[in-house]
């Protein structure tokens, strides 16, 4: 009996998330004196280096193919490898496949799992966040397949030399996707909002969109994504995608840099779930202050080149 | 074409949150609730297709206790056409998307549309759900929906960009800005809706897998360090030193 976890791939490689997932099944398995089984959706270069992370075994697809069944072929592992949990990490891809694999299944589906997994007795407890991060809810798991949804940076992995055993399968056939796609067209920026270590936005306060080389170079520097408020999306100076918050993007990096915005509490429930928060706001009694870590009052047109300048040096 | 929407009793985006009763129960003193911010979207999307076409009909549909009538009676003066309400607290993902797909089955829709998620629980997935379990297709979160002849054109959001999609119906949809413009209630929307049926249905059972033991709010946070912005370095020594994010 083991711990499922199946996780996503990118450019040939795991996916950041993939390594969360396995580090909370690893963290789950040791507790419950389990094994990890990861289930890879795609190719990578390397598919035993998951061990590192605490997988025993990995299950590669000998010719990967999205067309595929992949909800009957998890579906027949979880069957035959005797699974009673399933980890994925959150993104649209997974949390497609982990409700459509929950409805086949009769199991039970949690999404927003924002910490490590508690024990009582041998019953599991997880956290789930809920109200766009202004609150938790805590609940025990009683069905005898559990399918959990884990957001990012929950904990940090026990890396290890050790190497998955890695076993090659094949994928069934069974039901196609009777949607036609008729292309993606990726967003300009090259660093993705959601899996950004470090998120630099601008508000109101930056006064207008062409002031924005302040935001991107600043950007540039860090390595880090770009984001805006509402009021910056909705006026048209930034695009919708950028937008952070309640009804928009939801972020979660180690550091998120906020400038010009004053801190509405719909602002605050998409970057709350982030480590550290810098507000760089010109007004001392901006809200966003309560919730930062840092905070410069000052002119951000005066301090976001002086900070760009000192990080380029250091 | 036969539309249902289904929409959330939500708290308003503004609201604080807290809980009572040791941490047992959401605190819904002077809160106020609104339609779920993305399923009005949908809404606004359902009646702008009904117009364009002159012909259709919109059901709304919730699951919630009878509090949650009014925010039903809401929708029917934005211009949906009748109500129902699943008699039951929503308690899990599960048990919502099950009492949906039966009300479809039992009543024959071609498109069911809700937002991408709730604002209260954030679940994201009841769209899927609802469509795995009458074996229809789900696409989601969609930005863009038109209708032509009997193909459906969507943009979906996918990481870091955007996807188009074709399909047929019968389909299920999850919703988000900027499929739709918001409708504001005119006077004889508002004057209908107390006339327009809202008709209360029992839910069906469904084993929940769970059990709630508490909820919480997050812990404040510690202070604000506050750095003068003639000193800078000492905020990049932190950054390096403490948040660890330069390397």
């Amino acid at each position: 009996m083991s711990i499922l976890v199946v996780v996503e791939t990118q450019d040939n490689e795991y996916k950041k998330s993939a390594y969360d997932a396995v580090a909370y099944a690893a963290d789950l398995a040791k507790k419950l004196s389990k094994s990890v089984t990861t289930f890879v959706l795609g190719e990578v270069a390397n598919p035993e280096t998951i061990g590192n992370y605490g997988s025993e075994k990995v299950f590669i697809a000998e010719n990967w193919d999205e067309k595929k069944d992949i909800v009957l072929t998890i579906t027949q592992m979880i069957s035959e490898e005797k699974i009673e949990t399933v980890v994925f990490a959150k993104s649209p891809v997974s949390e497609t496949l982990a409700a459509r694999i929950s409805v086949k299944t009769q199991s039970y589906l949690a999404t927003n799992i924002c910490s490590i997994p508690e024990l009582s007795g041998s019953i599991i407890k997880i956290k789930k966040s809920i109200y766009t991060g202004k609150g938790f809810i805590v609940e025990e798991l009683h069905s005898g397949l559990n399918i959990l949804v884990i957001k990012k940076n929950i904990l940090q992995a026990q890396l290890s030399d050790k190497l998955a055993q890695k076993q090659v399968i094949k994928l069934a056939e069974g039901k196609t996707s009777k949607l036609v796609s008729k292309g993606i067209t990726k967003a300009t920026g090259d660093i993705l909002l959601t899996d950004a270590q470090i998120v630099v936005s601008g508000g109101r306060g930056m006064k207008g969109p062409e002031n924005w080389a302040l935001i991107e170079d600043l950007a540039k520097t860090l390595g880090a994504a770009t984001g805006c408020s509402k009021p910056v999306s909705d006026m048209d100076w930034r695009p919708h995608h950028e937008h952070v918050g309640q009804t928009g993007v939801k972020v979660a990096p180690t550091l998120y840099i906020a400038a010009g915005i004053s801190g509405a509490i719909q602002h605050l429930a998409g970057v709350n779930s982030s480590k550290f928060i810098l507000v760089i706001n010109k007004d001392p009694e901006a809200p966003f202050f309560k919730a930062a870590d840092y905070g410069v009052v000052g002119d951000l047109f005066e301090v976001l080149p002086k900070l760009n300048a000192l990080l380029k040096s250091a | 074409m036969k539309i249902l929407v289904c929409i959330t009793h939500v708290p308003d985006t503004t609201s604080k949150i807290t809980f009572i009763e040791n941490n047992s129960k959401f605190n819904s003193a002077g809160v106020q609730f609104i339609i779920g911010p993305y399923d009005e979207y949908a809404l606004s999307k359902a009646i702008d297709i009904r117009d364009k076409q002159g012909v259709g009909e919109i059901t709304v549909l919730n699951v919630g206790t009878s509090e949650t009538e009014n925010t039903l009676r809401k929708a029917l003066a934005i211009g949906a056409d009748k109500a129902v309400r699943v008699d039951s607290e929503p308690i899990s993902s599960i048990f919502t998307a099950t009492q949906i797909s039966n009300f479809v089955k039992n009543n024959s829709f071609d498109l069911v549309l809700m937002g991408r998620e709730s604002i209260d629980f954030n679940g994201g997935i009841v769209h899927t759900l609802v469509a795995e379990m009458l074996d229809w297709e789900c696409v989601n979160p969609i930005m863009k929906l038109d209708i032509v002849g009997d193909k459906l054109l969507m943009t979906k959001e996918v990481d870091g960009g955007k996807e188009e999609i074709e399909a047929n119906l019968p389909l299920v949809l999850g919703c988000q800005e900027p499929i739709a413009e918001w409708k504001i209630p005119s006077m004889k929307g508002i004057m209908s809706s107390r006339t327009k049926p809202l008709v209360v249905i029992d839910p069906i059972p469904v084993s929940i897998g769970s059990k709630v033991l508490a909820f919480e709010v997050p812990q404040p946070k510690s202070g604000c360090k506050m750095i003068d912005p003639s000193n800078l370095e000492q905020l990049v020594e932190l950054l390096k030193n403490e948040a660890k994010v330069l390397n």
